[in-house]
């Protein structure tokens, strides 16, 4: 097992109190393997990412748990051995690729700046490496594109060197957080042909984060849930996808319009919204919005069972 | 909010002035040379002989730490310091004061008509702001003052004496208007192009009825914000203007004046130049704190700056 | 390219132009100033104010009187002081440009290099009492009148403690030229350029912290984190990169005003023969064509910073250089 996250939690201190960004999220990881994790926005899943990366700055967040990256410990390791780390083993993949660069260097010089961060080696040899990262994400003049500023590249160019400076270190684990939602339709099948390319080159395991059920149909191995925090359902895809246990997956799977056969007149959406995590209801996050909801629901915080297909639900336990 | 509540205890102190004066009974605009006053019991002349050099010439009393007789001292024509401070404060905060308002009706005016009504109203306007911005402000202040402060100014039916305090006031009001007018007109000119005033454009309201109605209130919180910020400002060019003896004129006082009256006593009776100059820094610090509280509270994008002169 | 060089450089030449129109107006066509009774004095007889105005040229059409001040100061440098008659002025504004350049070059110096480091460590050290500590003194700063604060330097060091080691070799005050007195220039100018300085420290200060904390917040120094980069290499690589442009172009505008004629207080208090006291001394005994000299001078320094600053800001942006 390449990566193992335990029973982790993310709270936050704010002036209206702590808030549990993450509570208890569990899942595994196998070497190029893709998992795909959904939820909508503020379910948690780019906070939990983040956590494996280290990235959680913010002095008023506590992170708890395990994340066992190669069987070392990963909570409480040194920021400089963390950093050792970060670019090099584990690269990340951001959503707004006009945002993720600076603004002030061109595309090469901010790519060699992580491949010298990590190996000693030249100036020169680093650019000659970087042409070679910018010809495999099918830029096609990368010589040229090199001296690029990033403003001087369309949304999906960006990302394209967003994602070859990733990999300019072989990372055996590749996080990418919504990379395709900023970005046209079009654009967004080239990135993640690019993606199922690299899991074949580099045999990199990828943490894809969405909110996209279609996008996860088309790339993920297995699947993984999440809502308010906590992880609802996790599985296989095919398992996900043709036996839905969750209500919430469920209803996620109602929301995208079918590809094949005649389409519905509107799609079903989602009653209601997130609830605030200030303000979590006692029992299953879930419940308020839930069709299948009883009273039991409103009392008990269901677990997540054990197997490879298990669904945080109720429902499910009874089953 | 500390910050407010020095403002608020200058201010007190600079509005009791006259109440200072009578109380102590002195008159801080005539040079009283032979006064003399009593330190516990006993009488000591105002302005003593010099005991440095040939003994010639007088040096003034130093501070005797008393309330109401001569506190900080006198100054080089025997007038009592603390009182001519407390009245000096008052020029200088109303002169401020009264700067700030000019800039901001001038400055607002200007950048609501340019931006509102572009084409050419907006070339001529921007290019004179530019004139005016590219202006080293003292030598634009010292342009100004030189021809009105020895024969004051006339235009129209309107006759300024020289000497008077209203003429620091338009000049250094005039200086700083393309501070506020520039972002004024920046901020009308995208509420302009902003769909809820083009909608109302094209339903036909009327332009000023658009301009109070819509773009009114989008700035003044700007001015709001600009209003403690630009009185420091002021504070400081006003004290300076009066340093270089085109300020406030003689016999009146400000904190820039007395400055400029303590330089000649610097070495003997440093109080005189240091007491006001603290009290300038005190103020200023203080309207710059409270100014950028509540540009943090009411408008944290904004660019306002404190200190720029 | 070329073309938006030719109209950035009409652009300063109108400026420039519009200030001397300006100034033109403000001294000879203000209604209740006439140039011709300042010269004479109060009480002249209308025989000898005309005299005057003849003499001077006065009693000519306004747009000749400033074709000829114009042609006088910048084509043929022949404008005379009304003061002194004979002594020429733009000889005596060549002069005082070394002394205001020695001062504003210095005191620019210590504070950019001084503010960089606040700027830094403060952003670095964030809401700690270090920052808090820095933060107020450089409101401080900002907040004293600069003349003041050369009164009180020279209070100190010309007279309380000069007798101490820690002043004594404070030389007295006044300009010496660097070319002849090298360490002449530096020892009396060491105590106006901290004086100078003081106010942009604060300034500088302030606002560097303010774009650096701004800049940290930005996606882009996530990725740098995300990168593996060092803390530091993030924030002098990334964060204060990217902080430059504002402090740059700030820094170009106060450079120019320094230069033209913003030094002035300072001049005046330490007796450094510069621009700013020129036009003092010019101010005090009421010499216009000194002062219109000045003024030109000072506007086109001004104006030349402007583009400048325009110029630097291609360099430093890589987003304005192809838009």
């Amino acid at each position: 097992m390449m990566l193992s996250v335990r029973d982790l939690k993310v709270s936050f201190r704010t002036e209206d109190g702590l808030v549990w960004a993450i509570d208890g999220v569990s899942f595994d990881l196998d070497e190029g393997e893709i998992l795909g994790v959904v939820g909508e926005s503020g379910s948690g899943k780019t906070v939990s990412l983040l956590a494996v990366m280290g990235l959680i700055t913010d002095p008023n967040a506590t992170i708890e748990g395990s994340i066992r990256y190669k069987g070392r410990e990963l909570v409480g390791l040194p920021a400089k051995e963390l950093r050792r780390l970060r670019g090099n083993e584990i690269a990340m993949i951001f959503q707004d690729p006009m945002t993720a660069l600076t603004p002030v260097y061109t595309i090469g010089w901010q790519i060699a700046e992580q491949i010298r961060a990590h190996q000693n080696i030249s100036k020169a040899k680093a650019l000659d490496r970087v042409e070679e990262l910018l010809a495999e994400v099918n830029f096609p003049n990368p010589r040229e594109a090199m001296s690029r500023y990033p403003h001087q590249l369309s949304g999906g160019m960006r990302q394209r060197a967003v994602i070859a400076m990733a990999l300019s270190c072989n990372p055996a684990l590749l996080v990418a957080d919504e990379p395709t939602t900023a970005l046209d339709v079009t654009v967004q099948a080239g990135i993640l042909d690019l993606v199922r390319k690299l899991r074949a080159t580099h045999n990199s395991a990828v943490v894809f984060i969405t909110h996209d059920m279609g996008v996860v149909s088309e790339l993920a191995d297995r699947v993984m849930v999440m809502y308010a925090g906590r992880v609802v359902e996790r599985g296989s895809r095919s398992a996900l996808f043709a036996d839905p246990r969750h209500p919430y997956t469920r209803a996620l799977l109602g929301s995208i319009p079918p590809l094949t056969g005649e389409k519905p007149r509107r799609l079903p959406a989602i009653p209601g919204s997130p609830p605030s995590l200030l303000r979590l209801p006692q029992g299953c996050a879930f419940g308020p919005r839930c069709p299948l909801r009883y009273d039991a629901c409103a009392a008990e915080k269901p677990a997540l069972g054990d197997g490879p297909h298990a669904a945080a639900c109720l429902l499910e336990a009874q089953a | 909010m500390a910050s407010l509540a020095i403002v608020v205890v200058i201010v007190l102190s600079c509005l009791s002035a006259p109440l200072y004066a009578r109380w102590a009974g002195v008159d801080p605009f005539t040079s009283t040379l032979d006064a003399v006053i009593h330190i516990d019991g006993v009488e000591v002349p105002v302005m003593e002989a010099s005991t440095e050099g040939l003994g010639l010439g007088y040096t003034p009393i130093g501070p005797t730490w008393e309330l109401g007789n001569y506190f900080l001292g006198a100054d080089n024509q025997g007038r009592d310091v603390m009182a001519r401070l407390l009245y000096g404060g008052l020029s200088s905060l109303m002169i401020a004061a009264a700067a700030t308002v000019f800039t901001l009706i001038v400055g607002t005016t200007a950048g609501l008509v340019a931006g509102y009504f572009g084409g050419v109203t907006d070339t001529v306007l921007s290019r004179l702001l530019d004139i005016l911005w590219a202006f080293p402000i003292y030598l634009l202040a010292i342009s100004l003052s030189i021809v009105t402060i020895t024969a004051g100014i006339s235009i129209g039916p309107i006759t300024i004496e020289s000497g008077s305090l209203w003429l620091p006031v338009i000049i250094i009001g005039i200086v700083y208007v393309p501070y506020v007018a520039r972002p004024i007109r920046g901020q009308v000119l995208s509420l302009r192009n902003s769909e809820f005033v083009l909608a109302a454009i094209n339903l036909g309201v009327p332009g000023w009825h658009i301009l109070w109605r819509d773009i009114q209130p989008n700035i003044t919180t700007t001015l709001i914000v600009f209003v403690p910020l630009m009185m420091a400002l002021n504070m400081l060019t006003e004290s300076a203007l009066s340093f270089l003896s085109i300020g406030v004129q003689p016999p009146a006082a400000s904190w820039g004046t007395i400055i400029q009256d303590g330089q000649a006593l610097l070495y003997t009776r440093p109080l005189v130049a240091l007491a006001p100059g603290i009290a300038i820094a005190l103020a200023v610090m203080a309207l710059n704190v409270f100014g950028d509280g509540l540009r943090d509270a009411l408008d944290p994008r904004s660019k306002v700056q404190l200190g720029r002169t | 390219m070329i073309y938006a060089i030719l109209r950035r450089f009409g652009q300063m030449l109108f400026v420039m132009f519009g200030i001397s129109v300006i100034v033109f107006l403000i001294f000879f066509a203000t209604p209740g100033s006439d140039p011709a009774a300042r010269i004479a004095g109060r009480n002249a007889s209308p025989e000898v104010l005309e005299a005057v105005r003849h003499s001077f040229g006065f009693d000519r059409p306004l747009y000749v009187q400033y074709g000829l001040m114009m042609q006088k100061i910048f084509v043929t440098g022949d404008l005379t002081s009304f003061v002194n008659r004979g002594w020429k002025v733009v000889p005596a504004v060549l002069d005082a440009i070394p002394v205001t350049l020695s001062l504003v070059f210095g005191a620019a110096i210590l504070w950019v290099v001084v503010s960089v480091i606040i700027g830094i460590v403060a952003a670095a050290t964030r809401d700690s009492w270090l920052d808090k500590l820095l933060m107020a003194l450089g409101l401080i700063g900002i907040s004293m009148p600069v003349y003041w604060l050369g009164e009180v330097m020279n209070l100190i060091t010309q007279s309380r403690y000069h007798d101490t080691w820690l002043f004594s070799w404070v030389p007295p005050l006044g300009y010496k030229p660097l070319m002849s007195d090298p360490k002449g220039w530096f020892l009396t100018l060491v105590i106006p350029w901290i004086t100078l300085a003081v106010l942009y420290i604060g300034i500088y200060g302030r606002v560097l912290r303010a774009a650096i904390i701004e800049s940290m917040q930005e996606d882009f120094i996530r990725t740098a984190r995300a990168k593996g980069l060092s803390e530091t290499r993030i924030l002098l690589r990334h964060a204060l990169r990217t902080s430059l442009i504002a402090f740059v172009t700030l820094f170009g505008l106060d450079f120019g005003a320094l230069v033209g004629g913003s030094a002035l207080l300072t001049e005046v208090v330490f007796g450094l023969n510069g621009i700013g006291k020129l036009t003092y001394d010019a101010m005090q005994n009421l010499d216009l064509p000194m002062i219109m000299a000045t003024v030109m001078y000072a506007s086109m320094f001004v104006v030349i910073a402007n583009a400048v600053v325009d110029f630097v800001y291609i360099l430093l942006d890589p987003r304005v250089r192809t838009s």
